[in-house]
């Protein structure tokens, strides 16, 4: 029993890691590199459903690393919302990889984009699973760097520029994580996050230090989630590199980020009427209207779709600083089909610019008629993303919804709602500029135009079978994040887990 | 000692802040180095600084006699040194880069990527 512990915990961090190793002996060969590329997702795929299985019988699973006791080891846990985010995504990871297969130019594979994209994978891994606060630093530098690498990867003028503020603004935000971290270990003199949940609770003296560190915390980590007024280096640079990097990095990046703030806000330190709870709710209620009106503002497929990875990440900070059992199942739901609302947006961007050569509204039109599969894939992902019943984004806000006006939270709650009006009207933007106005003529692109390879809508079609089960079977959904939910309520389980394991 | 350590870590980021804020691509590399390594000094001095001893257990004892240097925080720094160096010899690489492609050294220049999109044509 101990043994398969210890397997499930590590496969999805040993499976990509050693995907990526199988690429980089390949180097050269473009084929190989896809088939281990796609064996390596679908076995990640498996690792995480493996491990969720386990987790939904035995509630949370940690294994100490090296066999040294924690608090003193590294500690792997595995609890519902790590499984969760690990399924959605791999999920995602999954159809970006078959996405590449047929949009991705040679020059940027032999660049190594697959071994990137698995070292990335691995990263946040890593950073779902593992206990320790400064292993999660480490875990969450290696996915840093290679996002650095795949946003940098063929180096166009604009990419360079993008990734220019994307590096400056990431090593800032890894500073000051350190600066968190070092804060934290000063104060109860451990990194084991279970260690350390203890000491904040018996040491009710170091009530005021711990509200300064987490306030590391929420600048250094808000910056990666790209929460208000933080988030200033997304739309400049997610949109720069090809759908096959965007999509990847804009489904999972700022998820992760944002699900380091959940852990350490539900272990950690706890948001409780004060402070931090403030900070919290005005950063949630400006990140979702600042985004929104960003995204209403643009004219640029991608750069929409760029300030609407803010907004979205508004809703899952609002389930944070509600703080009741719904509206943390609410962020947990909403996290979810984001991952996979959000890549499979940025894939019909990326199949529309093949067919038409740019991502510009001026340049775009007539997809309906020309492609209409397309056409629908955006529309059922856009009513999911907008939140129009019964599609998933739906549930995830009318939770969230729910939950804030229950426990008061009125304005925030109807913030919300008005964001999504504003969200509806850059979605129908789109949907009148690039698939329903007429084509117009005589343009100039800066991409190539070719013939859309009708492969390249599987990874889309996958996905959005994902959303639909997600929105229209939501019962059983709704129910198991109910349950990551009360799993990360109820912190003695987390701290029992890891320390009594014995 | 603790307060030269303090002093220094203050200044070591005002330092760094500064030259970020600055519109060449050099400062701004010297300011991203600067910072990491006044993090890692914050690190270092929070960690509560004790002199002389090493945390080495003698050979005819069980534990380590105290007053004796923490070492966990010497290793966090070790590892963010070579974390940070990886990093920003990325960095210094992408600058090189970048100046190369757009041929300027001025940040100020750089904000093509942010500009609105207009529908006119």
């Amino acid at each position: 029993m101990q043994l398969e512990d210890h397997l499930l915990l590590l496969l999805p961090i040993l499976v990509p890691f050693i995907g990526a190793i199988l690429c980089i002996f390949c180097w050269r060969k473009v084929t190989a590199q896809k088939i281990i590329a796609l064996l390596t997702q679908l076995g990640l795929l498996a690792s995480a459903f493996m491990l969720y299985r386990h987790v939904a019988l035995h509630e949370i699973v940690n294994i100490q690393m090296g066999g040294w006791p924690a608090p003193y080891g590294i500690t792997l846990v595995a609890d519902m919302l790590s499984c969760l985010l690990l399924v959605a995504g791999s999920l995602a990871g999954l159809a970006v990889i078959i996405y590449s297969f047929y949009d991705l130019d040679k020059p940027r594979i032999r660049y190594g984009y697959y071994p990137v994209v698995m070292v990335m994978q691995m990263g946040i891994g890593g950073t779902l699973l593992t206990g320790d606060l400064f292993n999660l630093y480490v875990w969450f530098e290696i996915l840093l760097i290679c996002a650095f690498v795949l946003i940098t990867i063929g180096g166009t003028k604009e990419q360079l520029e993008g990734a220019l503020k994307y590096v400056t603004i990431n090593l800032i935000a890894s500073g000051l994580l350190l600066v968190g971290i070092g804060t934290i270990y000063g104060m109860t003199g451990s990194l084991n996050l279970a260690q350390i949940a203890v000491q904040a609770q018996t040491m009710p003296q170091l009530q005021g230090l711990f509200v300064v560190a987490s306030m590391f915390f929420i600048v250094s980590v808000g910056i990666k989630a790209a929460a208000f007024p933080l988030f200033f280096w997304l739309p400049a640079s997610y949109h720069t590199p090809p759908i096959a990097v965007s999509a990847i990095i804009a489904g999972l990046l700022t998820k992760v980020g944002l699900y380091v703030l959940v852990r350490l806000f539900t272990l950690v330190f706890k948001v409780e009427p004060g402070f931090t709870m403030y900070v919290l709710l005005i950063m949630a209620g400006l990140t979702m209207v600042v985004g929104v009106l960003g995204a209403a503002t643009q004219n640029d497929y991608r750069k929409v779709l760029s300030f609407s990875i803010v907004s979205q990440i508004g809703y899952m900070l609002m389930g944070l600083v509600i703080f009741t059992p719904l509206a943390l199942a609410g962020t947990i739901y909403f996290i979810m089909h984001n991952m996979l609302v959000k890549t499979n947006l940025f894939m019909v961007g990326g199949a529309v610019a093949q067919a038409q050569g740019s991502f510009k509204f001026r340049h775009l039109g007539g997809v309906y008629k020309k492609h209409p599969l397309l056409a629908i894939i955006f529309f059922v992902s856009a009513l999911s993303l907008a939140g129009i019943p019964p599609f998933s984004g739906f549930w995830g806000k009318f939770m969230l919804a729910k939950a804030g006006f229950e426990s008061g939270f009125y304005t925030l709650a109807g913030v919300s709602l008005a964001a999504g009006v504003v969200t509806i009207i850059y979605l129908t933007k789109i949907w009148n500029q690039v698939f329903l106005k007429e084509r117009p003529e005589n343009i100039q692109t800066l991409l190539p135009v070719q013939p859309l390879k009708n492969m390249l809508q599987l990874p889309m079609l996958m996905l959005l079978a994902c959303i639909v089960a997600l929105g229209i079977y939501a019962e059983p959904f709704i129910d198991i994040t109910m349950r990551a939910a009360e799993q990360l309520l109820n912190s003695e389980m987390y701290i029992n887990a890891v320390l009594n394991n014995n | 000692m603790d307060l030269i350590f303090t002093v220094a870590v203050g200044l070591l980021f005002a330092a760094s802040l500064y030259l970020i804020l600055h519109r060449h691509l050099f400062k701004l590399i010297v300011g991203l180095m600067i910072f990491g390594l006044a993090s890692n000094l914050y690190v270092f001095a929070i960690g509560r600084l004790t002199r002389e001893k090493s945390a080495i257990i003698p050979s005819d004892a069980e534990i380590a006699l105290e007053p004796f240097a923490d070492p966990v925080p010497q290793a966090l720094i070790l590892t963010a040194i070579v974390i940070g160096f990886g990093l920003q010899a990325f960095a210094i690489v992408l600058v090189k880069r970048l100046y190369q492609v757009a041929g300027t050294d001025d940040i100020d220049e750089l904000n093509n990527t942010d500009k609105i999109d207009s529908t006119e044509k």
